[in-house]
């Protein structure tokens, strides 16, 4: 599995050039490198359906991203950043990694050996139960297609979210006003 | 020791993510150190669920195979779910990231004066 760690370690260097490159625009696209990076590492951990799923969804936020960040005065506008709150999020994470570390090796099976003892079920039962030759879309269309209901309410209500945040009352009223003076 | 090493470099991804939440002052940066953190996540999610050789949980009709060779299939289908609801939030966070932009005119939280409690 060497290119999974070459694959993770590109992602991590995009990751560190996102957040301390100064010009925002090349930190979204280097936030970019980190999502097709992570689209190649489902693909490469048998998840095909996830894989195609990471593409669309990066594809799209990058395009969000540089939206926000398309004027060049914005784009080329650094803010620095809080030195104690850095030194603290240093020290912290380093210790939350080593914390990690030794949670891994007592308490999760090692890598390439998943627990089945839920999921077996599914593959076991998905053709015969549900028809569907593809097992993931049996799990989130039939058995848990609650959850994909779930989904679908999270997402119409953020969508109703942008559309009432980025809705431009204020101008109608300034016109009103101006269509009363005159 | 290497069998965790996978685990290892996603929480270091993880933590990279949460450091620009902490310690950035631009909007932008907080933005991207959230969707680094939840991409981070779903790719520890899926790396648990890998099975050394196994297959992806698709069946065939040309080819005969066996369910015990597939990877596990449930996180694979939540984080499906995972990533479509991360993509939504991204969208509210980046419009109210250009509403502040639009009345503060900076994306330098520590500016937006009127925020303070």
């Amino acid at each position: 599995m060497i290119e999974l760690y070459v694959l993770l370690g590109l992602m991590i260097a995009g990751a560190i050039i996102a957040i301390e490159v100064k010009n925002l625009l090349s930190a979204v696209v280097a936030v970019g490198i980190v999502g097709l990076g992570l689209s190649v590492i489902f693909l490469l951990l048998k998840a095909p359906d996830v894989a195609i799923t990471q593409i669309v969804v990066e594809i799209a936020a990058v395009i969000l991203l540089i939206r926000a960040t398309l004027h060049r005065e914005i784009a080329l506008k650094s803010c620095g950043s809080r030195p104690f709150g850095a030194l603290m999020g240093i020290i912290f994470l380093g210790l939350a990694v080593i914390a990690a570390f030794a949670t891994f090796s007592s308490g999760l099976s090692p890598f390439g050996e998943p627990l089945m003892t839920v999921s077996s079920f599914y593959p076991m039962n998905a053709i015969s139960g549900t028809g569907a030759t593809n097992v993931v879309t049996s799990v989130i269309l039939d058995y848990r297609a609650y959850d994909t209901l779930g989904e679908a309410t999270v997402l119409f209500t953020a969508v109703i979210g942008v559309l009432t945040v980025m809705r431009s009352v204020g101008k109608k009223k300034e016109e009103d006003l101006q269509e009363n003076n005159e | 020791m290497n069998a965790y090493m996978p685990y290892v470099l996603c929480t270091v991804l993880f933590c990279i993510g949460i450091y620009a939440i902490l310690s950035k002052k631009n909007i932008i940066k907080i933005i991207l150190g959230v969707v680094i953190a939840e991409y981070a996540v779903n790719l520890f999610l899926v790396l648990v669920a890998y099975k050394a050789g196994g297959r992806a949980a698709i069946f065939s009709e040309t080819e005969v195979i066996y369910p015990e060779s597939m990877v596990d299939p449930l996180p694979h289908a939540l984080v499906l779910t995972s990533i479509v609801i991360g993509l939504a939030t991204t969208a509210f966070l980046i419009a109210l990231a250009i509403r502040l932009y639009g009345k503060y005119g900076t994306f330098d939280v520590t500016r937006m004066r009127e925020l303070r409690g």
